[in-house]
């Protein structure tokens, strides 16, 4: 599903040459619910932006969902983005001046889907997350969790093939944090591979492979709780 | 997908109203400026008669001093002598041709508490009523015998008939000019020509004539001469037929010529009566006849101002540098919205997309600007017909193809104002505004 060999990323400056990821190389199966973590500067956000095309890369192979995105323009890069991968980011990046309907079908307005059609998945998806009952507020009325909850609905809301999560509960407190995390294993459950980028190593034992990752190389990979890995096997 | 960026465009204008009304202000302040200053400029050089500006002619002979000509480089006179406006007419090769002299006169209303009021008259013949187009309310021009004659026969225009008969059908009935009964004949409709072509020498943007008489009253009527009067020698005599005799110049001359053949046939017309002349000791100069259409000849006595086009070239500058401010606001706009676009990125939408989110709201800016600009200009043309009075009267104000204009000015202005931050914008990474959001 989500294959990458021996990709190298470079950062360049007029002086300083950054090798963020070095011959990385990492494979996610359907189903999965792969957390990433590692130290700061390691490559772990790098390796999610790749994933995520939202940056590109100096050499190796990635190949998503069976077609590789080496040549991609910038329309084919939007359209596998929009179709195939939804996003969880740190700070949920919510727009303030839209409303939590507005919000989740921001990813939908750039497919080509009927207007009935937007809403029944919105409103399913806020229905996931628990916040069917509030999709006329706007985000600066919800706490931190709930906002979270708008992005995770967000992301789900296209049905993608994979969640990528970067720090998903790096804002939180434990409480919410735990709360986001359930919510993220329901919906591997249900299906959805996940690749999350965290710091927390209680939160990377949840998922069900544990990859760390050290300056641009992946060093470890365990596989997680056995009851899940079950349910992926 | 449109009315969605339509939505964004709104709600992106009222989370930064401050910024935006700058903007708009930036925009309205430029277009102000220069939709003053391009009306003036449109108007001015507007073809005051479409349907038939090509087939007007103007007729210029060269009877000036053989030691220089009358203008550099040789330019011929821009008026007649009264002796070849009265003989080009009379020997009439054309259908339709008029000669042209402004006077003016005394015309006294009969009535209780009617004062007398200066008239401005225009001297003429009864082909001016049909080649220029003037409307007619009541009654027709006069005929041809009054102008072979020199009938007293008169056309006065609406607002001379407001006055001196209440705006009733006045035909058959008499006015008194110049202590003589007229017999009004016809009575104008409201009849407004911005330019006045027929006679720029006396003003291009003067007022409209009071009242019309036949041509041949000048001379037995000995109206006095108005508008400019040029003379390379000295009338050979005294008194008022000396002067009709003379080499001055003080009358306009009009042809009608539908055809290239006919212009061509005219010109030898023209000609022929210079040679004609020659023999007779006049026209010192080599051949010099001019035929030229309306609009040529507005370009040649420079109906649009020099001055108004200084002041729209730099009210043009003016609005470039208030493009420039929008440029720096928008930038500065745009700088908050980062993190959105990136998110759209991120989500799947096309670089493409998002600048057509952008283009439309800095549309929107440039509607608002193009409205505050045309409220603007509609002050600054106020403004210019409070300090320069009825000269510029009827100028001075936006039609509905200016106010086109002055939108789409604006647009235009706010897209190119606005092309740059937003390329810049989508240009962005969205990686790393998606982290440090």
């Amino acid at each position: 599903m989500l294959v990458m060999n021996n990709i190298t990323k470079v950062f360049r400056t007029e002086t300083v040459e950054t090798h963020a990821l070095k011959q990385f190389s990492l494979t996610v199966n359907e189903g999965d619910f792969v957390a990433v973590t590692g130290p700061s500067g390691s490559g772990k956000t790098t390796f999610l932006n790749i994933a995520g095309l939202l940056e590109s890369f100096d050499d190796g192979e990635y190949t998503l969902d069976g077609r590789s995105v080496k040549n991609l323009n910038d329309k084919q890069l939007s359209q596998l983005r929009n179709e195939k991968i939804g996003f969880i980011f740190q700070s949920f990046n919510l727009i303030p001046d839209l409303n939590l309907f507005d919000n989740v079908d921001v990813p939908l307005r750039y497919r080509k889907l009927s207007k009935a059609e937007r809403k029944e998945r919105i409103e399913h998806s806020l229905d996931v997350v628990g916040l069917a009952n509030r999709m006329r507020h706007l985000p600066s009325q919800l706490s931190g969790g709930q906002q979270q909850r708008v992005a995770i609905a967000r992301a789900l809301a296209g049905n993608p093939l994979f969640l990528l999560a970067d720090e998903p509960t790096g804002n939180l407190d434990s409480k919410m944090a735990d709360s986001v995390m359930s919510l993220l294993e329901e919906i591997n459950q249900s299906g959805t591979t996940i690749v999350m980028v965290t710091h927390d190593l209680s939160q990377a034992e949840r998922a069900h492979r544990h990859i760390q990752v050290l300056d641009g190389q992946v060093t470890e990979q365990k596989r997680g709780a056995p009851e899940l890995a079950t349910v992926n096997a | 997908m449109w009315l969605y960026y339509t939505r964004l465009a709104w709600l992106s204008l009222k989370r930064h109203p401050l910024l935006s009304l700058l903007m708009s202000g930036a925009i309205a302040l430029g277009i102000g400026a220069a939709m003053t200053t391009i009306t003036i400029n449109y108007l001015m050089s507007a073809d005051p008669i479409p349907e038939k500006s090509d087939r007007l002619f103007y007729v210029q002979l060269d009877n000036w001093s053989p030691n220089e000509p009358y203008d550099e480089p040789n330019e011929p006179p821009d008026q007649l002598t009264y002796t070849d406006a009265t003989a080009l007419k009379a020997q009439a090769p054309a259908q339709l041709q008029t000669a042209l002299a402004q006077s003016g006169g005394v015309i006294e209303p009969q009535g209780l508490g009617k004062e007398p009021f200066l008239a401005r008259l225009r001297l003429t013949h009864n082909d001016f009523f049909t080649m220029f187009n003037a409307p007619f309310l009541y009654g027709q021009g006069w005929s041809d015998s009054a102008d072979e004659t020199g009938d007293r026969s008169i056309v006065l225009s609406k607002s001379a008939n407001e006055e001196i008969f209440a705006g009733e059908n006045s035909v058959g009935r008499t006015v008194r000019l110049e202590g003589k009964e007229f017999r009004v004949v016809g009575v104008l409709d409201e009849w407004v020509l911005k330019p006045r072509f027929y006679d720029v020498t006396t003003g291009a943007f003067n007022e409209m004539e009071d009242a019309y008489l036949p041509f041949k009253l000048k001379e037995t009527m000995e109206l006095p001469n108005s508008g400019n009067t040029n003379c390379w020698k000295m009338p050979e005599g005294e008194g008022f037929k000396s002067f009709l005799t003379s080499e001055c110049v003080n009358f306009q001359f009009w042809v009608q010529l539908d055809s290239a053949q006919e212009k061509q046939e005219y010109m030898s017309f023209l000609n022929a009566y210079v040679e004609e002349q020659k023999k007779l000791g006049r026209f010192p100069r080599p051949l010099n006849n001019r035929l030229t259409d309306v609009m040529g000849w507005m370009e040649h006595e420079n109906v649009v101002d020099d001055d108004a086009e200084v002041m729209m070239y730099l009210s043009l500058m003016f609005l470039a540098v208030c493009l420039l401010n929008t440029i720096g606001l928008l930038l500065t706009k745009f700088s908050f919205k980062t993190g959105e676009i990136a998110l759209r990125r991120a989500v799947g939408a096309t670089r493409m997309q998002l600048y057509q989110q952008q283009l439309v709201e800095t549309v929107f800016i440039g509607v608002a600007g193009g409205i505050g600009g045309l409220i603007l200009a509609a002050l600054g043309l106020l403004g210019i017909e409070y300090l320069y009075g009825d000269q510029v009267k009827d100028l001075a104000s936006l039609n509905l193809p200016l106010l086109g204009i002055g939108i789409l000015l604006a647009i235009i202005s706010s897209v190119l104002a606005g092309a740059y931050p937003t390329w810049r914008t989508c240009r962005i990474p969205p990686a790393s505004q998606l982290k440090s959001e």
